[in-house]
């Protein structure tokens, strides 16, 4: 029984599974490419004194990126202090009065915040912050990270308590504990590794964002530890000597996107551990 | 401790039903200025386009020409970049999007080449944008420039093509995502049935699976034009940043993203800047329609 | 007349528009077991969740007339006070997942901020395992996560964490339904017990169960108090058609 018409729906159901299988391969290349690069080009160029000394000028070797090391750590641990309790206290209102109208206008509002691109978020602190401050800074650059982390750990809050069952609440509740020590003591822990690997999501997310602090960070090539001043950071760092006409600067380039993308892999890593290990089974 | 608090204990109960009422309204002081965050963004960048909206009305969206020296500001050139690149990245993305959510959704549910593939998906997500930008402009820009020279054209390297062929990569993760939880959002007992009835492999996904999960496809691509429309930074170091309407897809342009972050700390004068926040508040409100549009179809989806 | 306990009078319940209790008048007197029996919807949860205020905790939900504990109006009590003395047990046991088994006894002081000494602690741990017959099962394990217990000794250890509040009356709320029949066995044992210290109002659709631990029974049909009376009374000779026709098996 060798009906042609038979074998032909096998060939094309073959044929159609080895596209599927050959595309997602060629869809991994780009990544593998990159991985690759950075760390060929990278590791050749970190040291020791590439991470202690500050940036030289052209022509001088020796040069590092400790400012923008010290500058991303700074800019982004200020974002998150903004972000994470205002992020995490509007998930629970989202989560637990979901039927209300302001939690409706809400999640629309997070939805828009999320979606807003991120060069516009830098004209927006540019215009809130950088304008009443009189000038750039480390402090408007947190302000606009703050502003994109923001949604995101509002809505990674929201689902993660939507997971805790009511009748936890109701537990609580019936033991006559008041709703607001049982929204903290009972909800809250039993949904705290999600929060947690979600607040370090949204700082992996934004911890190479370079559009928004363009015209906030502003950069600086001197170490700076002060808010109210402009800082550098890595992806500052890696924008402005990626594109210099400068070999020397270009290693430096490499050297700091790996730096980067070894802190964005870490920061990943320990969000999948915590999930992993510090689920809670209800 | 309990047979201290009378049932009547009026100081206990009021101090409790104060922590009560101060919690309930502390979080709705958050929602409510979360909501008003929004709303004073979309403010700030509509009264701070107001002289350019002024002085360029609606020449601003059909304008070819984008001299400051001469105050003359269409956008139109941008406006096409953005557009072009988008699309063009679109079109790349969206049948290795598919393919992808395809193995992982319907092929290969578990195991350990889907974790594997799902992992590198996860981490290209990951991948700073100035990194790609970066990495565009040493390795893949030469790369262009040889098939610029053998198809005979200027070889710019840089240009439209080059940086949608880098957005393609960025956005390919988020199109994944989401067209793979629509594929398995699909309910078994409809592929079960097809399968029951002889179907194969490839009829089933082709007349079972796309007519059903189409719309979610569809979300799924608008979600991506969405992150492409206002991604910046690898656009920009990549698209070559020439304020003219681009003649070919190799041709090099500039996008709304990448206009605001070439110009904006060096525009002087007032209309100046503001014509850069007008092209802010078009992203702003055109990525923000993309986006609710997007969502609404995904959560209609996830009722159905 | 033995002391009433708790009294409801021309009680009502609703959940928004839907009026689910139609005008209940009941008296529960003190260290007795009573059953509130009835087919599932006709509003017999709704009764138990109205006693210790809730049912107000779901949108829409509103009451009208009045609860009496011990001759005080429940609705001019703080609702967190009075779910101190009204303890409550639920369908599906729901020990905190995050907590020991003596963090979950002790839940209701630790979760209020109650500071207790370790003597304390530990006599309330014990004393509230043994009443709830749990005690000898876990006593080696303490510190081991509640979840880890079958269903069966959850339910005893969320018994036990609503007894270490010392209330004065207990609510059970199926409580047995999604457990094993040698689990419910020892419930009803424990409930056998308890209500030498406690009075116990317990909801079931299960009337072998009703017939056995209660010592009266409440019929309950589509929101109307149809009769109670004694158990044995109900059982063997019901004043209404309708209660008879429920429990020789005609609807329900």
């Amino acid at each position: 029984m060798a009906d042609p018409q038979i074998k032909w729906r096998k060939i094309k159901n073959d044929l159609f599974k080895g596209l599927v299988v050959f595309l997602s391969l060629l869809a991994t290349l780009p990544l593998l490419l990159i991985l690759f690069y950075i760390l060929r080009q990278g590791f050749s160029s970190i040291n020791w004194s590439f991470l202690t000394n500050l940036p030289k000028p052209v022509g001088e070797s020796g040069g590092g990126i400790s400012n923008a090391i010290v500058g991303t750590l700074i800019i982004v641990g200020t974002a998150a202090v903004m972000a994470i309790p205002l992020g995490v206290l509007a998930g629970i209102y989202l989560n637990e009065q979901r039927n209300s109208k302001v939690a409706r206008y809400c999640d629309l509002a997070i939805d828009v915040l999320q979606g807003i691109p991120s060069i516009v978020i830098g004209i927006i602190i540019y215009e809130w912050v950088v304008r009443t401050m009189g000038g750039f800074s480390a402090f408007s650059g947190s302000a606009a990270l703050a502003l994109m982390m923001l949604p995101f750990i509002a809505k990674t809050t929201q689902e993660t308590l939507k997971l805790v069952p009511n009748h936890l609440k109701e537990a609580s509740l019936a033991l006559g504990v008041p709703y607001y020590k049982t929204v903290l003591k009972v909800i809250v822990p039993a949904g705290l590794s999600g929060i947690l690997s979600g607040a370090i999501l949204g700082i992996a997310r934004v911890i190479g964002e370079t559009a928004p602090l363009l015209f906030t960070a502003f950069g600086n090539p001197f170490m700076s530890t002060e808010l109210s001043k402009p800082m550098s950071s890595l992806p500052l760092v890696i924008f402005n000597y990626a594109t210099s006409p400068y070999e020397d600067w270009h290693q430096l380039a490499w050297g700091a996107s790996l730096i980067l993308i070894l802190i964005v892999l870490t920061l990943n890593m320990i969000t999948k551990f915590i999930e992993s290990r510090w689920k809670i089974q209800f | 401790m309990n047979e201290t608090l009378k049932l009547t204990d009026a100081n206990w109960s009021k101090a409790i039903s104060r922590k009560e009422k101060g919690f309930t309204i502390t979080l709705w002081l958050v929602a409510i200025s979360v909501i008003i965050l929004v709303m004073a963004a979309f403010l700030t960048l509509l009264v701070q386009s107001i002289p350019s909206i002024k002085a360029n009305g609606f020449s601003f969206i059909y304008g070819r020409m984008w001299n400051p020296i001469t105050g003359e500001f269409g956008a139109l050139p941008f406006l096409a970049g953005t557009l072009l690149t988008s699309f063009l990245a679109l079109l790349i993305a969206t049948p290795f999007s598919i393919a992808v959510a395809l193995f992982l959704g319907e092929y290969y549910k578990k195991g350990m080449m889907s974790q594997l593939l799902k992992n590198m998906i996860d981490l290209l997500a990951a991948i700073p944008s100035v990194i790609y930008g970066f990495w565009g402009l040493f390795v893949l820009i030469p790369i262009v420039r040889k098939l610029q020279i053998a198809l005979d054209i200027p070889p710019y390297g840089v240009g439209i093509f080059s940086a949608s062929v880098i957005l393609s990569i960025m956005i390919m993760p988020y199109a994944i995502s989401l067209s793979r939880q629509v594929i398995q959002m699909m309910p078994s007992d409809l592929k079960e049935a097809a399968y029951a009835l002889g179907a194969t492999r490839f009829e089933v996904i082709r007349k079972v699976i796309f007519p059903h999960v189409l719309s979610g496809l569809f979300a799924g691509i608008l979600l991506a034009l969405g992150r492409a429309l206002g991604e910046t930074m690898a656009v920009t170091m990549l698209v070559g940043n020439t304020n003219a309407l681009p003649d070919s897809i190799f041709a090099p342009g500039n996008t709304m993203a990448s206009v605001i972050a070439n110009e904006f700390t060096e525009a002087t004068g007032a209309v100046y800047s503001a014509a850069l926040v007008e092209i802010g508040l078009l992203l702003f409100v055109v990525v923000a329609i993309i986006n609710l549009v997007g969502k609404r179809i995904i959560k209609h989806l996830a009722y159905t | 007349m033995e002391d009433s306990v708790l009294k409801l009078k021309d009680f009502n319940a609703f959940f928004g528009e839907n009026k689910v209790l139609k005008n209940i008048n009941l008296d529960i007197e003190e260290r007795k077991v009573w059953t509130i029996l009835g087919p599932s919807g006709c509003g017999k949860t709704t009764l138990i969740r109205c006693i210790n205020r809730m049912h107000e905790m779901t949108p829409g939900a509103h009451t009208s007339g009045q609860i009496f504990l011990k001759e005080k109006d429940i609705f001019g009590i703080n609702p967190v006070l009075l779910r101190r003395k009204i303890g409550m047990v639920f369908q599906r046991p729901n020990p905190f997942p995050t907590m020991s088994i003596a963090h979950n006894v002790l839940a209701g002081y630790s979760l209020n901020g109650i500071k207790l000494s370790k003597n304390e602690r530990n006599e309330i741990v014990e004393t509230s395992l043994k009443d709830a017959a749990l005690w000898d099962e876990v006593k080696d394990k303490l510190s081991q996560k509640g979840t880890f217990l079958s269903g069966g000794q959850q339910q005893r250890l969320c018994i036990a964490r609503t007894l270490a509040m010392k209330p004065e009356v207990l609510l059970l709320d199926e409580a047995t339904s999604a457990l094993d029949p040698v689990s419910t066995a020892k419930i009803e044992e424990l409930i056998f017990q308890l209500k030498n210290q406690y009075t116990i109002l317990m909801v079931t659709h299960n009337m072998q169960q009703a017939a056995r631990v209660s010592d009266k029974t409440a019929f309950l049909f589509l929101g109307e108090l149809i009769e109670y009376n004694d158990t044995k009374e109900i059982f063997t000779n019901p004043r209404h058609k309708k209660t008879q026709d429920y429990i020789t098996g005609r609807f329900g």
